[in-house]
Formats: C-alpha cells, structure tokens, sequence
C-alpha cells in the first residue's frame, strides 16, 4: 500500500461549476415561467433546440480541439448561454434564428477565442446581436402579451409557427398579429413596450400619449413587468445562495435608476420614467444574469461595481438616444470590451503595499 | 502612532478569510497524552534556516537527554539536542519531515529508557544578566518558533527593537489542529510567565494574548492565570484578546491587521510597526528553558482524522517517527488500501502537505498529524477550466488577484508574476478551497515561487561565474606579460653573461669550467645508477599504468564513436587495452589492490622526490666544492704564478 | 501654385517634427546596457565554450553581430526564448549539432586515482578546481559550471560528471515526481527502514 500524494488544501469547498451554473438555470425558472405564461409555447421550444445545439456544437468544437468532451459538457456552462439565449428571442422567432445565434455563441464567441474562461464577450449578448442586426424582422417579432390576444397560437400552432413560419391554418406570424392587434389599435405592428414607446416618441408623440397604449396596463407594460419581476426573484435567490455578488446587479440597476430619474425630471415629457426603465425590457434579467457572467465581467469587487454602472448607464443611453429601443445587448458588450482597461486600474491593493502600511 | 489595545478596544478585519468547518472536537476534548519512549529517534541534522550545524558526537557515543549534538556554525543557527538518553545507532540519510520526501543526514538514537538528564542550567533572575546573554541561552537550548516557520527565537528578538506591542499568538485558526488550545487550557501559567520573559527581553510596552472566539477555555484559563499573577505584582499589563473566528486570522500578518488595523509593510517586519510576535507553544518553551534550563525537546502534537481511533495530542519527543505516534492513536496502517487514497497529512487541511513515509520525524514546527478518512476530506477532483468567477479573489486575505496569478503562473510569466506580487502571497489554500473550477492554485504558485528563487540563484550563480571567469582571463593576460618580461630579463642576463664570459675567455682560462662539467655528469650518471632501480621504476610503472588505461579508455571510446566503420580502431583499442592491463598488472605484481598501489605510488612519489631532493643537494654541494676547488687550484696556480 | 504651398507646407511639417524627434531622441535618451552586456547576462556563464566561442561574452559579442541564438545548450530552450525576446528574432529550437540540453551536473575527481598533473586546472575556465602539481585536485562544487571542459584533459579519465542532486530547499514542488513509498502491508519498523535509508 502507499500513501496518497495531494497538494495542500487537502480540502475544499463543494460547490463546482456545475452546480453554480444549475443554480444559474434553476434561478431563471420564475422568469421563464412568466414568460411561458404570456408569451406561449414558443419559449419552450427555442430552450429545446437552443440547449441541443449548444450541446451538440460544444462537444464538436471540444473534440476539434483535442479536448475530452465529457470535461466540457460536465460544467453546463452551455446549457447556460443556451437557455440565456433562447428566452432573449421572441418566442416564436423560426428555429433557424436560435440555431444560428447558439451556433455562434458556442463556436465563435466561446471557442474560437480559447473555451471556458476565455471568451471576452458575453456568448449569449454576442450571439443575440448577431441575430437582431442579421434578422431584425424575425428579432423583433414579438407576440403580445397572452392577455391582449384574442387568439393566442395554441401549442400546435405555436411548434407550426416555430417550425414552419405558418399555423396549421396557413396563416404567417406578421398575419396573425395583425389580426390580433386590429381589434384594438389599426396598423400597430409593434410588439414590446419599449418598441412602441421608440417608434411613438420618435413620431413626435408626448410621453403620456405614448402611454396611452393599452399594453401599458399596470406599470410598466402587460405581461413584461411580470417576466422582470420573475427574473428579479430568481436574481435575489442567486445572491441569497452567494452564487453572484451584490456589486454588478446594485451597480447597474442604480446606474440606471439615476439616469431615468434624471431623464424624467428634466425632460418628464420625452424620456420614460423609472418604472419603465427597471420594469420592461430586458433590465432585471441582464442586471442578475447576463451582466453577471463571471468570464466577461470584470473581476475586482470595485471593478464589477464600474462595470455594471458602465452598463447601466450604457442601457439609458441606448435606449433613450439609439437606434434599438432595448439596448441591454449592446451595452453589455461594450461593458465587455472595457473589462481588461477596468481590470488594469481597479487592481486591489495587496496586503503591506498601501501607503500607510509603513 | 502608539497602539493601545484594552480588553473591550476594538477590533479590525482583514479582507477575505473563509469559514472552512472546524472540526476540533474529538482531539482537543482529552489532555495532553505522554506516550511511552520511541523505539527510535531520529533527529535531522537541519532543521531551522541556514546550514547546519557541526556534528559533536559520534556513532557509538551515549548521549543524555538534552545533550546538544551539533555546534552551530557560522550562520548562528541552532544547535539540536538529543531528545533522549541513548545511544547513537547510526548517523545516516533518512527521510526529512519535508513535502519533498527526500533524504538529509540524520542523528538516530536508541533510548535506553532511562531518559536521563544532561546538567540542566536555569537562569535563576534575568534582570542579574545581560539581554544578550539570555539571548545566547536561548539559542543555546534551541528555542524556535513553533507556530511557523521555526525561525529561531533567539534571532527575532535580537532583531526587533523599539516594540510597542508583544502579541502572543495563540489564535490556532487551522482546522483540526488543537495543539495550541491544549497547551492553553492546561499550561497558561507557563506560557504567561513565558510571554512575560519575552516582552521583559523586548522591552514591549504591552502584551497582548490574542486567541480565537472558539477557544473559549483557553481564554478563561489565561483569565485566571492573569488574575493569579496580578495578586503579586501589578506591574505587568497583559490583554487577553478574543477575536472573532476566520481562516486565516492567526496568520502573523492577519493577526496584526485583526489587532492593530496595520499593515506589516511589504518586504518588511512586524518589528517595522513596533509589533514582535510569537507562538503560544513558543513562550512555554521560552519558560521552560528560561526557568528549568531544558532545552526544546518535545513539542505538543495534535494526532487527529477519522481514521484513527483515538484522536488526541500528545507530547512528542522531536524525532519521534510519526508512524509511532499514529500507532499509539489507533491508526492501523497495514488495513489501508491503494483505493482508499489514504493521505496522511502533516500540518492541518489548508497548509499542511501529505507524507509518503511514516518514517519521518516530529521537527519543532509539527503541529499536527493529520489522518483523514476519504468522505472526511475528499480527495480533489480534476481541474476545470478557469470561469473567472472572482471568488478566490474576494476570499484571499492579502488581496492578491488569484485568478490573474494563476493565468500568469500557467504561461511561466515570471515577471507577471513578481508584479503581481506572488511574493505576498501566503499559501493560505483559501483560494483553492473556495475555486468552484478546483483548480490547485496554491500548488501553482508554490510551484512559480520556486522557479523564480531557483532563477534567482542561478543568475547569481552565472553573475559568480562570469567574474571568476573574468578573473581568470585577466591573470591569464597578466602572467603572460610577466614571462614576456621575464624571458626578455633572462635574454639579457644571458647576453650579460656570455659577455662576462668572452671577457673571461679573453682572459685565457677556459679549461677549468669544461672539467666542472664533465666531472657535473659523471656525478650525475652514478647517483642515478644507485638509485633508480627500486624506486623510480616502481612509479614510472604507475604512472605509465594510469597513462595506459587513460589511453585504452580514450581509444575505447573514440572505437564506440565510429562503431561499424573502423575495425583497426577496435583492434587498436583492444590492443591498447592489452597494454594497459599488462601495464597494470606488471605495476601491482605482488599486491592487486587499486588502493594499495596507489598508495605505493604515492610513496614512491615521496621517495623518489626525497631522492632527488637529496641527489640535488648532493650535486649542489660537489659542484660547490668543484668551484672552489677549481678557485683553490686558481688560487694555487696565482700563487704559482706569483 | 498651390501645389507649391502644399509641398512647402508638407517640408515644414516634417522639418518641425524632426526637429522635435532629434530633441526628443538626445533629451529623453535612455541609458541602457549595451546590448553585447544584455546578451551576456541572458547566458549561462558556464563558459562551457559549446557553442564554438571561448566562453560566454565571445558568443554575447557574436549574437550581437547576427550569430544564431540556439548554440547553447546549457542555457536550453529558456534562454534561446529570453534572447528570441530581447533581440526581437525568431526563437528557434536547440541546435542539435552544439549539444543537447542536458540535467545540471557538477564534475568530481576521484581524488586516489588524481595524479596531480594540473591539466584540469588549467582547463577550468572558472579556477574551480583547486590543486597543485603533484598533489591532489579536489572540486569546488559551487563554483562548478558544469562545462565538461575538464573531462577530456586528464590523463587518467578521473573527473566524472555528477548530476546535482535536489535539496529540500532548491525543491521545485513537483508533487508528481515524488517516489510513490510502497509500504510493506505485513510490517515495517523503523529499524528497517533505518537500514534502507542507508
């Protein structure tokens, strides 16, 4: 018999990858749930195929790089990017979209800058952006929220329209919605709230008139406020299992409740208020899952809070002066190419090099 | 800039630090056990910094219980001290209590039982004696700090002037370990007598005893003894310090930091802050030695996992082998199996390395003896990649950029490193511990630290090399300038004397010289008659034997070098080798033995140089003569002539 | 005439900053080694004289001129990457034909076989070895370079190259290099073991 030879600390914490990143997955639950609820089947079948090609392109991008499969697949990190990808799209975007984007998350953005660890930007940001400026059709179709439409797509239309682009009818998407949202308001071909408060602002349209739109009962647009309050619930049960820190959700979202207050009191007539701002788009999913993936993020506690407010800021800008009405995408990859400047001056002081120390 | 620290005064943190589970309880519940003496000890000959020590004894020598073996050198290092009465079996290569598992010259004693005292002698008062003189007594009974690094005790504090603060480290943060909380709850008399000596020795305005909020026993007890002491003198002002719970707060630098709120400033020393710490265990030694002259022969050793059956500590006798001491602790070493993956760990989970060798002894610095069972500390798991989660980064307690640390350690970029600091870091393990990707951080810093030191020595080394080298080229040029000179000197004191010469060939008498000469080699040619034939040809053989199997070696070789080729070269080289056994043999005709005819050669080396000495003196003496013959013969013939 | 004001234009430009670059160059100058130092420092200093020169600064002196960087074997891969990366040349591998890198050794003589003749010494481009003639030599194994060029000098084949061994405290934490201890399961004492140590 021998004796076994380890390295000192003979012991560990036990809590992998793997497990941190089905917290991730298990946090998303309430979001998507909302979002399954007023948006329809179509979530569940973009997380189905986006969670398979992500799979399937990770190991083949492992084998090619003389990698052991198995050591890739074990640390979910891909079921990760695939499943924040696919509750980005619109539910019922055709499945080439998602197959697209997840391809591009994995092979390009991950792999081909050096795999786990090393990608520079946000796979599943990168692979979004990719998809909106390639398809900004297809990307911008949203559906109403469940509870303005007179007939929501059933299951079986909805794994039509995924599949085919029409229901077992034969109607298209863009046909659909028409019919949905002519019962009450003519030509409105807009889906999300922050769309349609771009597109009214920009016809010259006030604030308050904007809002006169029926899709912003309550108080920050049907169906969406619900899907950030979901992902606001499985962001602090991340924070409550120390699976993310408080800096970057604190930082961004601060950042951005400065600028909309700011907005509001200065131009109240043309710039949305808070509650839009933290409650529609995609605000509360990036503030506790996209702009908290460790890889991209900066890495210092002082760095994440620069970062984060980086991107809060970044989103206002976008979305009140942009071109895109949501701008949570772009802000963080432009976060993400700050990081190694952020990382450079935000370095901790080590312990006996601070001034006063002698 | 004075610190001032009551009971109640407030405390500091430091950033980082984790809660790893503690799991002291089933060793620090028992006393500290004395188990029978040892079969054997072995005691390493280096055991602190610096080189060791000169030997004072020998193989077969009787030794008593703290009788010193070695005599420190140069270096001023420690002497050791048989921890036994005995006798010296052996002085040999025996595994060292080191992560490496390789081997150094240690002392191995047999006890015979008796554990018979060497004259012990105490200081009665300290205040009749020179500091430095308490000073050398320390170093005399090799006290060293026991919580550590084993830095000799003696040396910190000559080092350290102008203390503010003694702080007495008994925080014991480590998991498992109880050593310190031990000695604590059943000695703190000794070690409060101890503490007082040293901060006598340092001239410390405060005394600080700082221990862990898990410790509350020990705290209690030094309470008391505080409380017990104040009834007879109130002059001393010690603190019992409780600070909260975390890895690594008993670290020297974290303690000081939970303390004081200061830094220990970067390449420097607490003593730079006014601040000199010491170990618990260490001022118990310090009483002991102070105040019953026994030198440091035994320690307090925690013996805990869950593979054994009695976990507890003991007083182990340094150089006492740990498999004896794991013995006595129910570990039944012949049941392990490969599969268990069984380690047995020196030191606690985070810092302490696994052994190979139950053979080892317990040094000054053993704290621990650690045999876990496998769901106890789970064996680490393979390496993910890196998801640059930050969570070693908020742990580490120096505030080092681990991930960035490790990126840089991967790709060998030593210069990265060193401006990253990795010489601050402190081997905690906390990143490690908390790395969801469990990647062994730690062993790869330890790993780029000492590349970078053996960097540094070897460019030392070449720095020394090239200006021996350097030298070398230099004398080279300058004895060659003095031989030009001096041939150019001898040229002229040739042509002079050739002048003197032709002078006194012009004076008419040339016969007499050319008769010296010839009378010169006569002399010669019968000395060497004489003598040569026992000597000189005995070592001529020698050398011509030595010449032969060089050159059989030499022709062997170049026969290996072009192997197919040249058969005549195999055949010359088996000639050569022919030759040259001859040669031996004829050399050593009557004794066959290397050893023998070296030395014969060596003597007749000896002789025949004797032999030419004297033959030299010999001719010197008749050419004297020759001349003042030939003067006389002059002289004569002048006084003939006249 | 315009093209005449843009060219004049253009002139005065680059008369102005050369001007300033010409300041800049002499003001902010930086003193470095010169390079034939640098190079020195990057080699071993084993003076082994494998690589064709007599000694390290002769080989530094030729790289400086254009020789190639992968003649020193002693120095390795290591010290071709630090050159490659001082001189901003391509690093190559080792050149086989000036010898392979090979594990730091040290030479000793067999002292009752030395004959004291000195060659060695005068071989030693270190003075590392220390005798006289017809006495004894004897190495001063720190001052060794291990350069081999004493080994082919002596008459009687007595300076082995040793291999430096590990010490504890030049130990390079290779975990995975420590000999497995097969321990007999039947027993062990520490006698036993005393006997296999040495």
């Amino acid at each position: 018999m021998s004796f076994y030879i380890a390295s000192s600390p003979h012991h560990h914490q036990r809590r992998t990858t793997a497990k941190l990143m089905q917290l991730v997955l298990f946090a998303m639950l309430p979001g998507f749930l909302a979002q399954l609820y007023f948006f329809g089947w179509g979530v569940v079948f973009q997380l189905s195929l986006a969670i398979t090609v992500a799979l399937a392109a990770e190991s083949l991008c492992l084998i090619a790089r003389d990698r052991a499969p198995s050591s890739g697949l074990q640390d979910n990190t891909a079921i990760v990017t695939a499943a924040l990808l696919a509750v980005s799209i619109p539910p019922l975007a055709p499945w080439w979209v998602i197959v697209i984007g997840t391809l591009f998350s994995i092979v390009v953005v991950k792999h081909l800058f050096g795999g786990v660890g090393h990608n520079i930007f946000n796979p599943a940001m990168a692979g979004y952006v990719l998809l909106l400026i390639s398809f900004p059709v297809q990307m911008t179709a949203w559906m109403p929220p469940t509870g303005f439409a007179t007939n929501a797509p059933s299951f079986i239309d909805s794994l039509y329209l995924f599949l085919f682009q029409f229901t077992s009818e034969g109607f298209s998407l863009e046909q659909m919605r028409r019919i949905d949202t002519g019962s009450m308001l003519d030509a409105v071909v807009m889906a999300t709230p922050l769309d349609h408060l771009k597109t009214q602002l920009g016809q010259g349209a006030t604030l308050s008139e904007a809002l006169q739109h029926p899709q912003f009962i309550g108080f920050a647009g049907a169906g969406w406020q619900w899907v950030n309050l979901g992902y606001l619930l499985g962001g602090l049960l991340l924070l409550q299992q120390r699976v993310i820190q408080w800096h970057i959700p604190v930082a961004m979202l601060g950042a951005l409740s400065v600028c909309a207050i700011l907005g509001s009191i200065f131009a109240p007539d043309y710039l949305p208020g808070l509650n839009i701002h933290l409650f529609s788009g995609a605000t509360m999913f990036a503030a506790f899952f996209i702009a908290t993936d460790p890889v991209s993020a900066a890495t210092s506690s002082k760095g994440k809070l620069i970062y984060a407010a980086l991107i809060g800021v970044l989103i206002y800008v976008i979305r009140s002066y942009g071109g895109y009405p949501d701008a949570v995408a772009f802000a963080v990859l432009l976060a993400n190419l700050c990081v190694p400047v952020i990382d450079q001056y935000t370095r901790p002081v080590t312990y006996g090099h601070n001034k006063e120390a002698g | 800039m004075a610190i001032n620290i009551s009971a109640n005064s407030k405390l500091w943190s430091f950033p980082g630090g984790i809660h790893p589970p503690e799991r002291k309880a089933p060793a620090n519940l028992k006393n500290i056990q004395r188990f029978p003496l040892p079969p054997a000890v072995f005691i390493p000959l280096r055991q602190h910094v610096g080189e060791p020590g000169e030997l004072c004894v020998a193989q077969g020598d009787y030794v008593q219980k703290g009788q010193p073996l070695t005599i420190p050198g140069v270096d001023n290092g420690l002497p050791i001290h048989a921890s036994t009465s005995g006798t010296i079996t052996g002085i040999l290569e025996h595994p060292l209590n080191h992560p490496s598992g390789l081997t150094g010259p240690t002392i191995c004693i047999q006890p015979d039982g008796k554990d018979a005292w060497y004259p012990r002698q105490p200081i009665a008062d300290i205040d009749t004696i020179s500091q430095r003189e308490v000073l050398q007594h320390l170093q005399a009974m090799g006290i060293a700090g026991l919580g550590g690094a084993g830095f000799p005790t003696a040396r910190k504090v000559a080092g350290a002037r102008n203390i503010d603060m003694l702080i007495i480290n008994g925080v014991e943060c480590e998991p498992y370990i109880v050593s310190d909380d031990r000695l604590m709850r059943e000695h703190a008399d000794e070690i409060l007598a101890g503490s007082l000596l040293l901060q006598k020795l340092t001239s410390a305005k405060q005394l600080v005893i700082a221990i862990e909020d898990n410790k509350p026993e020990a705290a209690a007890a030094f309470m008391q003894a505080i409380s017990d002491l104040q009834t007879d003198t109130n002059s001393a002002n010690p603190v019992v310090k409780v600070v909260p719970t975390r890895y690594p707060s008993g670290g020297e630098k974290q303690l000081i930091q939970v303390l004081t709120g200061k830094q220990v400033p970067v390449r420097g020393l607490p003593a730079d802050i006014g601040i000199l710490m010491q170990n618990v265990a260490t001022a118990f030694a310090v009483s002991r030695a102070i105040n019953h002259g026994e030198p440091l022969l035994e320690r307090v050793v925690t013996i805990t996992g869950e593979a054994l059956q009695q976990p507890g500590t003991a007083w182990a006798l340094l150089g006492t082998p740990i498999e004896y001491l794991l013995q006595q602790s129910g570990f039944k070493a012949e049941e392990i199996k490969a599969e268990n993956k069984q380690r047995v760990i020196m030191g606690g989970p985070m810092m302490g390395f696994t052994v190979t060798n139950l053979q080892i002894p317990v040094i000054k610095t053993t704290n621990c003896i650690l045999a876990p069972s496998q769901q106890e500390l789970a064996p680490a798991q393979a390496e993910m990649a890196c998801i640059r989660c930050g969570a070693c980064e908020i742990a580490c307690p120096a505030s080092l950029l681990p991930q960035q640390l490790q990126w840089l350690a991967k790709a060998k970029d030593y210069d990265g490193l060193k401006q990253h600091h990795l010489g601050d870091c402190i081997e905690c393990g906390i990143c490690a511990y908390v790395c969801p990707s469990q990647i062994p951080l730690v062993q790869y810093y330890r790993q780029a630290k000492a590349e970078i030191r053996e960097q540094a020595i070897e460019h030392q080394k070449s720095e020394i090399a090239r200006q021996r080298f350097e030298a070398r080229q230099a004398r080279l040029e300058r004895e060659k300038e003095e031989r030009l000179a001096k041939h150019e000197k001898a040229a002229e004191a040739r042509k002079a004397a050739q002048e003197a010469r032709k002078n006194a060939a012009a004076a008419g008498d040339e016969q007499d010289p050319v008769k010296a000469a010839l009378a010169r080699v006569k002399a010669k040619k019968a000395l060497q008659e004489s003598e040569g034939g026992t000597a000189k040809t005995e070592q001529k053989d020698a050398v011509a034997a030595a010449v032969a199997r060089a050159k059989a070696k030499k022709a062997e070789r170049e026969a290996s070098e072009a192997p197919a080729n040249d058969k005549k070269d195999a055949v010359a080289a088996a000639v050569a080798r022919a030759k040259a056994k001859k040669a031996e043999r004829e050399a050593s005709e009557a004794p066959a033995n290397d050893k023998k005819d070296a030395v014969a050669a060596a003597v007749a080396r000896a002789k025949a140089k004797k032999a030419e000495r004297e033959q030299l003196a010999k001719l010197e003496a008749e050419h004297k003569n020759d001349i003042e013959n030939t003067q006389d013969a002059t002289n004569h013939k002048g006084d003939d002539n006249s | 005439m315009s093209w005449f004001i843009g060219i004049m234009a253009l002139a005065t430009i680059a008369l102005v900053a050369g001007l300033i670059l010409g300041f800049a160059a002499i003001r902010f100058r930086v003193e470095s080694d010169p390079i034939v130092e640098q190079i020195d420092n990057l080699l071993p200093q084993t003076q082994c004289g494998q690589c064709g020169y007599p000694g390290c600064r002769p080989y530094a002196e030729a790289i400086a001129n254009g020789d190639e960087l992968n003649k020193c074997p002693p120095g390795g891969q290591a010290t071709i990457d630090h050159l490659a990366d001082l001189l901003g040349r391509e690093a190559k591998p080792l050149d086989e034909a000036h010898g392979e890198e090979a594990q730091k050794t040290v030479a000793v003589i067999r002292e009752n076989e030395c004959i004291g003749c000195t060659k060695c010494i005068q071989a030693c481009p270190v003075d590392a070895i220390l005798g006289a003639a017809k006495q004894m030599h004897t190495v001063i194994a720190d001052e060794c370079t291990g350069c081999d060029l004493c080994v082919e000098p002596c008459p009687v084949d007595c300076i082995d190259m040793v291999p430096v061994a590990t010490k504890p405290e030049r130990w390079k934490w290779q975990l995975d290099q420590i000999p497995v201890n097969v321990i007999d399961a039947s027993k062990s004492t520490s006698a036993e073991s005393a006997s296999k140590a040495s």
